[in-house]
C-alpha cells in the first residue's frame, strides 16, 4: 500500500500526475483511489491530490500523518502539507518558488528556511530542480512529469511500468517529450 | 471491463447504461464533469441549460414524453430548481427522472454548505447516496429503475469526495430502454388545486411504501463485526468509518431518504453503543432520536466541514491529529495572469465604488490587493442588490455603486434583475464582465458564447440587444483590458439618472490560449513606485529590496501592467 500526496499550486498539472498513477495501478493490477481538486483552487490556489495504491482501498483521501511520500511541485506547499507525512515518510520537493498573494502584496514574507525546516521533519527529503530539467526537455510545462519520474523511482516502481502508464495517459503528440521528462525525473539525484 | 473513473464520470456511465435519452444541467462544482462526460455519449442528447430551473423543466418534459432523463447540478442549484421540483414530486414521472445533486461539505468551491438531503425530505422523494465510483454507477442505474417503479423523481446525492475521486468501475452495456408511450392525463400532469389534492395523497402513500421497502433494499446494508460499537452512516463517510474503526459494526444507508427504520431498530438493539456519523446536518440522527433510540452524533461531530479517517479516530478514540503550520503565508486562489477581470476591478477600486458582485472568477476581485467587492450572495444577486442599495439610499449612493456580473451568470439569473431595475425606475449601473465563457467551473459554453456543449455553432445571445430590450437605453461596450476606456465608461454611466449597462468584453486567456510575447521590467527605468504591484498579477514579483520583475513563464502579455507604469519601465520581450 502506498499513500501518496501530490501538492502544488493550481495550474501546475497535479491532475496529470495523479492520472498517470491511476493507470499505473490498472497496469499492475492493484486497487487504487485518487482524490482530485477541481474548481476554485485551480485558479492559483494551494492544491492537493491524494493517491492511494494497494489492496482494497477504502477512503479516497490519505489520512493526516499517514502519507508514505509527499511530492511537492512547489517548496512552500511542501511545508504547508508536511503534517500529512508518516514518521519515516519521504518527500520529493521541486525547488521552484511561486509567490502567494500575501507575499506579492508585501503583507508576508516567503519563508527562506524551507529546506532546513523540511529536513528537520523529514531527513529523507529529496530536492529536484524540475524547472531546469524541464527546460532541458525543451518545455517548462513537463516539470510535473519530471516530478512524477522521481516519485516512481522513490516508490520502487518499475521503470517500464511507469513508462507504460504515461503512454496510457498522455496524448500521442506529446508522448516523446513526456517520456524524456519521466526519464530525467527517474534518474534525478 | 474494469476502468478507473471519476465519481462524476461513473454517474455519467450509469446514465448511459440505463438508456438515458436526455441530459440537462447548469455547471457547478463539484457536479460539472457528469454532464461533460455524458456529452461524449452520442446516444444521449445533452445540453447546458441557462440555469438549473430550466434544466429541470427540460428533463421533466422529456420524462413526461416517455424518455429517461437526468439533470445534474451542485447543491445551491437545487434552490434555483426547487420550484419545479416540489411539484414534480406530485406529478411523478413517465420515463425515469433522476436529479443528481453534488454537495460540497467543507466548501471547496461554494458559497454555502447546505445539505441537500433536506430537499428529499421536504419533497417526500427518495434519495440515494453512493460512496465511491462503483456505487455511483450502480446507484444511478438503480435510481432510474426506482423512479419508474415508484413513479417518482429520484435524487442521487454525491459529495465532493465522491464526485472528484477516482476508483474502479465495472463497465456494462447500454440497455436501450426506448421511450414509453405518452398518455394524456391531466389528473397526473396538470397540477391545479383539484388535481393536486389527489396527487398529494399519492405522494404520501408513495413515501410510506418506500419507507417500508427500504428495510429490504440491498443498498441499505448491515455489516456485523464487534457489537461494542455500531455506526450508522452513508456515502464516503462509510469508507472513512470502516477504515478508522475496522472492528465496528456498520449500518450503511444506500438510500438516505426515507430511512429503513426497522433495520435501524434491529441494529440499535444489537450494538452496545450507537454512533451516527454524518457530514453536515444531523438528519439521520434527528430521525433516529425521534424514534426514542439512543445514539451519539452531533454531540461529538461537527455540523461544519468534511470528515476523514483521522477526524473519526480523533473523535472516537481520542487519537491526536497532526496539525498544519498556520504561520505560513496562505495561498488563496487568484485571478490568472492576463485575466480580463483584473483591470476592471482595479478601476472599481480606484474609483472607491461600492460593488455588489456576483459569483464567478470575478469573485476573486474580493481578495487582496484589489479588495474591490462589497457583496456576494448567490448567482444573479448583484443586480437586484444594486437596485436595493439605490432604493434604500437614493441617488447620492447609487452614483457610487455598481453591480458586477459575469456573462454566464447574467444569462443564468441576471436578466430579470435588469427588468426589475428598469421597470421600477432605478438608476443602477451594471457591468457585465463578458469573458465569453463560464470560467470558474472550467470553461463551459453558454448561450452568450454561441456554442453548444458539443461545440456546435448556434445562435449567440446578443447581450447588448437583451439589455436594450429590457429597456436600458444607455449601453456601452468596452475592451476590458483598456483601463482608460473602462474608467471613462463607468464615470459616464454613474452620472446618468437611469439604468445603464457597460459590457466589458475580452475572452478568458485560458480559453484563447494565445501566446503573446511576455513583458519585462527594465530596472534602469524602474523608479520602484510599486504601481505595477497594485493590480495583483501573480506574474509580477518584488524582492525584499524592491527589485521588480515579471516572470516570463507566467506573463501572457496582456499589457494591463503597462498601463500602470508611468515611467515606461515595462517593456515587451521578456525572457526566462
Ligand atoms: C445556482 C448556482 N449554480 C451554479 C453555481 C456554480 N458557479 C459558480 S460561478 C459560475 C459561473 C461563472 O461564470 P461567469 O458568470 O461567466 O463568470 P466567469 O467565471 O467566467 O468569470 C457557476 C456556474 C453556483 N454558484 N450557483
Amino acid at each position: 500500500m502506498a499513500n501518496i500526496l501530490i501538492v502544488g499550486v493550481g495550474g501546475q498539472g497535479t491532475l496529470l500526475a495523479s492520472r498517470v498513477l491511476g493507470n499505473y495501478a490498472v497496469l499492475t493490477g492493484q486497487d487504487c483511489k485518487l482524490s482530485e481538486v477541481h474548481g476554485m483552487s485551480q485558479r492559483g490556489g494551494s492544491v492537493v491530490t491524494h493517491v492511494r495504491v494497494g489492496n482494497n482501498i477504502l477512503s479516497p483521501i490519505v489520512a493526516v500523518g499517514d502519507a508514505d511520500i509527499i511530492i511537492a511541485f512547489e517548496k512552500l506547499e511542501a511545508l504547508r502539507w508536511r503534517h500529512y507525512l508518516k514518521k519515516d515518510g519521504m518527500m520529493v520537493v521541486n525547488e521552484q518558488e511561486i509567490m502567494p498573494m500575501p507575499v506579492i502584496t508585501g503583507a508576508m514574507e516567503y519563508p527562506n528556511d524551507i529546506k532546513q525546516k523540511l529536513q528537520e521533519v523529514c531527513k529523507n527529503t529529496l530536492f529536484i530542480n524540475a524547472a531546469e530539467l524541464a527546460h532541458e526537455c525543451g518545455n517548462v510545462k513537463v516539470a510535473n512529469v519530471i516530478m512524477l519520474g522521481a516519485l516512481a523511482k522513490n516508490l520502487g516502481f518499475k521503470y517500464e511500468d511507469i513508462i507504460e502508464a504515461v503512454k496510457m495517459t498522455v496524448p500521442a503528440r506529446f508522448l516523446d517529450i513526456n517520456l524524456m521528462a519521466i526519464e530525467k525525473g527517474f534518474n534525478a539525484k | 471491463m474494469k476502468k478507473i473513473l471519476l465519481g462524476n464520470e461513473a454517474i455519467a456511465r450509469g446514465a448511459y447504461e440505463a438508456g438515458v435519452k436526455v441530459s440537462t444541467a447548469y455547471p457547478g462544482t463539484p457536479s460539472t464533469e457528469i454532464t461533460e462526460a455524458i456529452a461524449k455519449y452520442n446516444e444521449i442528447y445533452a445540453e447546458w441549460s441557462p440555469n438549473e430551473k430550466v434544466a429541470l423543466e427540460v428533463a421533466i418534459g422529456a420524462s413526461v414524453a416517455g424518455a429517461r432523463s437526468i439533470v445534474c447540478m451542485k447543491h445551491v442549484g437545487v434552490n434555483v430548481a426547487a420550484d419545479p421540483l416540489f411539484t414534480l414530486a406530485y406529478t411523478g414521472v413517465n420515463g425515469g427522472l433522476v436529479l443528481v445533486v453534488a454537495d460540497d461539505p467543507g466548501m471547496h468551491s461554494s458559497q454555502n454548505e447546505q445539505d441537500s438531503r433536506y430537499y428529499a425530505i421536504a419533497n417526500s422523494i427518495p434519495m440515494l447516496e453512493p460512496s465511491d465510483s462503483g456505487e455511483a454507477k450502480e446507484f444511478t442505474k438503480l435510481a432510474f429503475e426506482m423512479s419508474e417503479k415508484y413513479d417518482t423523481p429520484v435524487m442521487l446525492r454525491s459529495t465532493t469526495r465522491v464526485s472528484h475521486s477516482q476508483s474502479f468501475v465495472e463497465l456494462e452495456e447500454r440497455n436501450e430502454v426506448g421511450v414509453k408511450p405518452y398518455i394524456k392525463d391531466i389528473t397526473k400532469y396538470a397540477m391545479m388545486p383539484a388535481m393536486a389534492v389527489g396527487r398529494h395523497k399519492v405522494v404520501e402513500e408513495r413515501i410510506k411504501k418506500l419507507a417500508v421497502d427500504a428495510n429490504s433494499m440491498s443498498i441499505n446494508k448491515i455489516t456485523y463485526k464487534s457489537t461494542k460499537i455500531g455506526i450508522i452512516c452513508s456515502g464516503v463517510v462509510a469508507k472513512y468509518a470502516e477504515e478508522a474503526l475496522p472492528d465496528a459494526s456498520i449500518l450503511k444507508f444506500g438510500m438516505v431518504n426515507p430511512l429503513p427504520m426497522e433495520m435501524i431498530k434491529e441494529f440499535a438493539g444489537k450494538v452496545e453503543k450507537l454512533y451516527v456519523i454524518e457530514e453536515l446536518e444531523p438528519i439521520f440522527e434527528t430521525q433516529i432520536k425521534a424514534q426514542g433510540i439512543e445514539c451519539i452524533g452531533k454531540e461529538i461531530f461537527s455540523i461544519q466541514g468534511e470528515f476523514s479517517v483521522a477526524l473519526i479516530k480523533n473523535k472516537m478514540l481520542g487519537e491526536p491529529i497532526p496539525v498544519a503550520d498556520t504561520t505560513l503565508p496562505v495561498r488563496p486562489p487568484v485571478m490568472c495572469p492576463g485575466c480580463p477581470h483584473r483591470s476592471v476591478f482595479y478601476v472599481l477600486k480606484k474609483l472607491k465604488l461600492m460593488v455588489t458582485a456576483d459569483i464567478g472568477c470575478y469573485t476573486l476581485g474580493a481578495g487582496q490587493p484589489l479588495n474591490a467587492v462589497d457583496t456576494v450572495v448567490c448567482m444573479g444577486a448583484s443586480i437586484g442588490m444594486c437596485h436595493g442599495v439605490d432604493k434604500a439610499l437614493g441617488r447620492e449612493q447609487s452614483k457610487k455603486t455598481v453591480a458586477v456580473i459575469g456573462d454566464s451568470t447574467f444569462v443564468h439569473s441576471g436578466i430579470t434583475g435588469v427588468v426589475d431595475a428598469v421597470y421600477n425606475q432605478g438608476s443602477s449601473t451594471i457591468i457585465i464582465l463578458d469573458n465569453s465563457t463560464t470560467g470558474m467551473t472550467g470553461h463551459q459554453p453558454n448561450p452568450a458564447t454561441g456554442r453548444t456543449i458539443r461545440d456546435q455553432v448556434t445562435h449567440q445571445l446578443d447581450l447588448e440587444k437583451v439589455v436594450r430590450a429590457c429597456g436600458v437605453n444607455s449601453v456601452q461596450t468596452v475592451d476590458a483590458y483598456d483601463m482608460v476606456a473602462v474608467e471613462k465608461a463607468i464615470k459616464e454611466e454613474l452620472e446618468k439618472d437611469e439604468v445603464s449597462v457597460i459590457i466589458a468584453r475580452k475572452p478568458c486567456v485560458l480559453l484563447t490560449k494565445e501566446i503573446k510575447t511576455p513583458y519585462y521590467i527594465d530596472n534602469n527605468k524602474c523608479k520602484k513606485c510599486g504601481m505595477c504591484m497594485k493590480i495583483g498579477c501573480p506574474a509580477i514579483m518584488m524582492t525584499k529590496d524592491k527589485v521588480f520583475s515579471i516572470k516570463a513563464d507566467q506573463c501572457v502579455g496582456c499589457g494591463v501592467c503597462l498601463q500602470m507604469c508611468k515611467f515606461d519601465a515595462i517593456k515587451l520581450g521578456g525572457k526566462n
